[in-house]
């Protein structure tokens, strides 16, 4: 039925996996000294600039995102402007949960908030990618039975692993094994990561065989 | 519970050494002081826990010492240095801190020596001077771990009484940190510790007589193999023989060295009794701490299957329990009467003879009295066939359905809420298996906590943003076919309502996080500084002052809504008498007093307050006497039970310290503010509220600054009101103010539940069976775990305080449970 828009997904999500791939892989190459756990930081940086840039690209390209409603310039540069407003507020709400989790309030500020900019570059921006800067419609799709397409419950899926592995990359910090993966912020943005990735493979795996069952409402 | 859990009261040197009269001269860590109250003539106890600090804990200590080393009227001085501990939390064993730190500890040395070195001039004993680390240090500094340099600590005995070796250098040997203490004791001439497994450091003793030399191996060969007897049933193995030989032997060479034998020979069988004696001695101590915890293995097992029984008898009446009657038919009767019941009461009593015979070692039931035996016996066999009988009642296909949908509704589903409620409760189970998941527990509350409030919050979006769009339209085509006038003002109440219980998880999310930083406890990051400490240093005694007095005044407002207005004036007093306390012991200071104003112990303010304690308890429990016996009133009790609540609350803020009100204000203000928006609006079932409640309450436990290890129990408060110390209200305060978090947050769980009965009247009968359950299966878990971890490297330091916590726990929730069945049986008569 949606055997297209699947195999659109598959692929969006394969080009976005070796986005990611190649953001660990060519600094490792070309910068000195670059490593994932002794240069987090700029691993994080990298990944996320990699993930928003391919992410918005292949979006616009797929034409997913909704059309303007209005042509004109002053519109969309308003959206634009809008979606970025977005990004960083979410960058900051992330950074307020992460703190009330229990992070330093100013020792570690720039991890915490690295760790922010992450999460917010692997959900808030798919969000606005998919559903343009509308609040509404978040606040819909994040509801019990909102989803209204795959790429909605794809949205769904995603978001959910993200937040998961970055909520279950938390559990080691306590333990005393001193390893360096221990260090705030890795065990958490690995999580994010491996989340991020299961989610990129479960969402069309899982529309797939459930596709039978799958019926949305009309928009 | 189980019968592993320490003594808290050992013998041990430092306490043999006070029954002997020594005289004691202790300056360091404050720990000391603690676990030796009364102990020393003289000390001078530094607070450890500012760990950014590391001179002014050392000049601290050395500030004494001129003065103390002058006198003469000591015998032991403990000197605790932990400026070196210090610097390596802060910055590892690479710092640059650590080289001038060491070489301020060798002038310390050098000053100490010289000075026992004209001390001995005198010509009194001689002196020993112990230099000993009490850990290492790992490669980032911390310790506690069992790494190479983490143990090894280097030990250095000095004293005019050893042998001058020459300038030569030797590879210095390796001893046990346990030998320590014999050496000491016996060096002392003190009884060794009963318990110690140690052995003498044979070089130590060197210079003395053959004949004393003997004597000290001979005492401690017997207290080692004292210990062994009572330790371990097959004691004949590990050395027990030897030391046996080794005696016969030396009581030989005492004969001929009594009757004036002088010769090569004595000397020479002396030697060979002393190796004896060495090679016994090491083999008793190397097997004791082999045994170490030879554990009682049929108490354990016996004690397990009770808890089992317990706990499994609580989880197979889970669905009778949550269903709409909450009632459990328990097969009691037809069990007892049952052919099964009276042949498994023969087997187990067969089964405790044959143990209580066949082997000599007393097992902790052995030591019981047989009817008190037998009654167990019956007990545990009655309940095992309950338990047969209730699981094949559920297990019969008439009903199946039943057991898989456990609770009351057919088509009930897992909710995001429920689902994590679970997770976590059964998470918080496993993680009890690791030891640092154990110290570091309060950090599962915290984030359990956090998830749910974020999980609360996303539910209150749910409900207002997604849900009133939908029937707003419907609603709004009402209003407009309707009369659109009368429903402005109920609108803006709405509205209101709308965001305050928007803000209420967020609220308490702020509101965790700061009582988090309040009192950093656990056992990796106890040293930061917290907000508890920078508040009791004395340069902040005002804004401490002006907190407190805040949290007076908001506790006073949150609690009078319910009360009666006697209560009300009582509970103001009782709260004023509250802050005069703190002012008299001298946390806190009024305005128009001075700093330098002598400190009481505020006996008077403490017991002016208790009136008016047990004055609000007496209110309460007369209105619920009332409501029980005579009226059944539901109104009655509902205030009856708040303004014991409320009786609950001035007392425990009479026990917190002054530092710590903000707790117990932010726990009252989130409950307020849960139990007006979240809980009653938006349905949450009493399950739910329980299980919300218990983790409320965990995470309550660990921002009041408890942790899973004994040392951070405040004795002080069991002195708050007393004179002198008295055993049963001191335990009583203790346990109260350890246990306060869950404690209040328990009662109000009774409260809130039998005030909403209208909405669901057995409401109260749900709240007490999960509260049980979340508290015994946990329990269960972990007394299994213990006991399979109990060669665990751990077990001592990690696992068992926390079994002792957790005991404590269960006790302390058995009586809120047996509160609550009182509670719910109350209106029964007025029905039949
Ligand atoms: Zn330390
Ligand atoms: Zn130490």
């Amino acid at each position: 039925m949606w055997d297209h828009e699947i195999r659109a997904m598959a692929s969006t999500h394969c080009i976005i996996a070796a986005s990611v791939f190649m953001a660990t892989v060519l600094p490792a190459v070309l910068v000195p000294g670059f490593s994932v756990y002794g240069t987090h930081l700029l691993w994080i940086y990298s990944v996320s600039g990699a993930v928003i840039a391919v992410s918005v690209a292949v979006f616009w390209l797929l034409g997913i995102t909704p059309p303007a409603k209005k042509h004109t310039v002053g519109y969309k540069l308003s959206r634009l402007f809008r979606s970025c407003l977005y990004f960083i507020l979410s960058c900051l709400f992330f950074h307020t949960v992460v703190v009330l989790y229990g992070a330093p309030l100013i020792e570690s500020a720039l991890e915490t908030f690295s760790l922010a900019v992450l999460l917010t570059s692997l959900t808030t921006l798919r969000c606005l990618c998919v559903l343009g800067p509308n609040v509404q419609a978040w606040i819909r799709v994040f509801s019990r039975h909102g989803a209204m397409s795959v790429w909605d419950t794809c949205l769904q899926i995603t978001v959910a692993c993200t937040l998961v592995g970055a909520w279950v990359g938390a559990f080691p910090i306590p333990l005393d094994w001193d390893r360096p993966w221990q260090a705030w912020p890795v065990s958490c943005s690995l999580g994010a990561m491996i989340g991020f990735l299961t989610g990129l493979v479960a969402a069309p795996a899982w529309i797939h065989y459930h596709r039978k069952q799958l019926t949305y409402k009309c928009k | 519970m189980n019968l592993n859990s320490p003594a808290l009261l050992e013998d041990n040197l430092i306490w043999q050494a006070k029954t002997a009269g020594k005289r004691m001269v202790f300056y360091g860590d404050d720990t000391w002081v603690r676990l030796f109250p009364k102990h020393f003539m003289e000390y001078d106890g530094t607070t450890s826990f500012f760990v950014s600090d590391y001179t002014e804990v050392d000049n601290n200590v050395t500030r004494h010492l001129d003065g103390t080393l002058k006198r003469d009227d000591w015998d032991i001085l403990i000197l605790h240095y932990l400026g070196l501990d210090h610097i390596g939390h802060i910055s590892g064993p690479h710092s640059s801190l650590i080289q001038p730190k060491l070489l301020e500890m060798d002038d310390i040395l050098e000053k100490i020596h010289s000075a026992l070195i004209s001390k001995e001039a005198d010509g009194s004993l001689p002196y020993l001077l112990v230099l000993c680390g009490d850990h290492g240090m790992s490669e980032t500094g911390s310790h506690g771990g069992s790494s190479e340099p983490e143990v090894n600590t280097p030990l250095v005995l000095i004293s005019p009484a050893f042998k001058r070796k020459g300038t030569m250098i030797r590879t210095p040997g390796v001893v046990e940190q346990v030998d320590l203490t014999a050496t000491l004791a016996l060096g002392l001439g003190l009884p060794i510790s009963q318990n110690n497994v140690g052995h003498v450091i044979p070089g130590v003793f060197e210079e003395t007589t053959l004949r004393d030399q003997l004597r000290f191996l001979h005492l401690n060969g017997h207290q080692l193999s004292c210990l062994l007897k009572d330790s371990m049933s097959g004691y004949d193995k590990g050395g027990f023989e030897q030391f046996r030989v080794a005696e016969k032997a030396h009581g030989n060479w005492m004969k001929l060295y009594l009757e004036g034998n002088n010769s090569e020979v004595l000397s020479n069988i002396g030697k060979k009794v002393l190796k004896q004696y060495l090679e016994a001695l090491a083999a008793m101590s190397s097997a004791l701490s082999k045994q170490l915890g030879k554990y009682d293995m049929y108490s354990m097992i016996a004690g397990m299957v009770f808890v089992f029984q317990v706990s499994t008898f609580l989880l197979l009446a889970m669905p009778e329990a949550l269903s709409g009657e909450a009632a459990v038919d328990v097969p009691v009767l037809s069990s007892l009467l049952s052919l099964p019941f009276y042949l498994l009461c023969l087997l187990l009593a067969s089964v405790h003879v044959l143990v209580c015979t066949s082997t000599e070692s007393s097992c902790y039931f052995c030591s019981l009295s047989w009817g008190l035996v037998f009654a167990a016996v019956a007990f545990s066999s009655a309940m095992f066939c309950t338990l047969v009988s209730m699981a094949t009642r559920h297990l019969t296909p008439g009903t199946n359905i039943n057991r898989k949908l456990p609770f009351r509704s057919k088509d009930w589903s897992l909710s995001e809420l429920d689902a994590l409620l679970l997770a976590g409760t059964v998470g918080h189970t496993l993680s009890l298996a690791a030891s640092s998941f154990v110290e570091e527990e309060h950090q599962t509350w915290y984030f359990l906590l956090n998830t749910l409030c974020l999980a609360v919050f996303q539910d209150v979006c749910r409900k207002y943003f997604r849900e009133q769009r939908d029937t707003s339209d419907e609603d709004e085509h009402i209003l407009l076919s309707k009369d659109c006038h009368s429903s402005v003002h109920q609108k803006a109440d709405i509205c209101s309502e709308k965001w305050l219980a928007l803000a209420t998880p967020p609220f308490t999310l702020i509101c965790c996080r700061l009582l988090r930083s309040l009192n950093q406890t656990g056992v990796q990051w106890a040293h930061l500084p917290d907000m508890g400490h920078w508040l009791n240093s004395s340069e902040h005694r005002t804004v401490l002052s002006l907190l407190a007095a805040f949290c007076l005044v908001l506790i006073y407002l949150l609690v009078q809504r319910r009360c009666s207005w006697v209560s009300k004036a009582a509970l103001a007093l009782g709260l004023v008498g509250v802050y005069s306390y703190r002012a008299a012991v001298g946390n806190v200071m009024f305005p128009w007093q001075h700093a330098g104003r002598p400190m009481s112990k505020g006996t008077v303010e403490a017991r002016f307050v208790y009136v008016f304690v047990l004055g609000i308890l007496f209110s309460g429990t007369k209105d619920l006497l009332r409501s029980q016996i005579i009226t059944a009133d539901a109104k009655l009790k509902s205030r009856g039970l708040w303004e014991l609540y409320s009786g609950l609350v001035l007392l425990v803020s009479l026990l917190f310290r002054a530092h710590n009100l903000p707790v117990l204000c932010c726990c009252l203000l989130v409950q307020t503010l849960m139990a007006q928006f979240i809980w009653k609006k938006l349905h949450y079932d009493a399950a739910q509220t329980t299980i919300m409640h218990y983790w409320f309450g965990q995470a309550f436990f660990y921002f009041q600054g408890n942790s899973n290890n004994i040392a951070t129990i405040d004795i002080s408060v069991g002195f708050v009101g007393l004179e002198s110390y008295i055993e049963a209200p001191a335990i009583f305060l203790t346990a109260l103010s350890t246990y306060a978090g869950p404690l209040l947050w328990a009662c109000h769980l009774v409260c809130y539940l039998s005030s909403e009965r209208d909405r669901s009247p057995v409401a109260v009968g749900h709240g007490c069976y999960c509260l049980a359950l979340l508290r015994s299966v946990p329990a269960a878990a972990y007394i299994v775990l213990v006991t399979v971890l109990r060669y665990h490297l751990f077990i001592w330091s990690v696992f068992s305080p926390k079994l002792l916590y957790e005991s404590m726990h269960v006790m302390l929730t058995a009586g809120v449970c047996l509160f609550f069945y009182t509670m719910e049986q109350s209106p029964s008569p007025s029905k039949s």
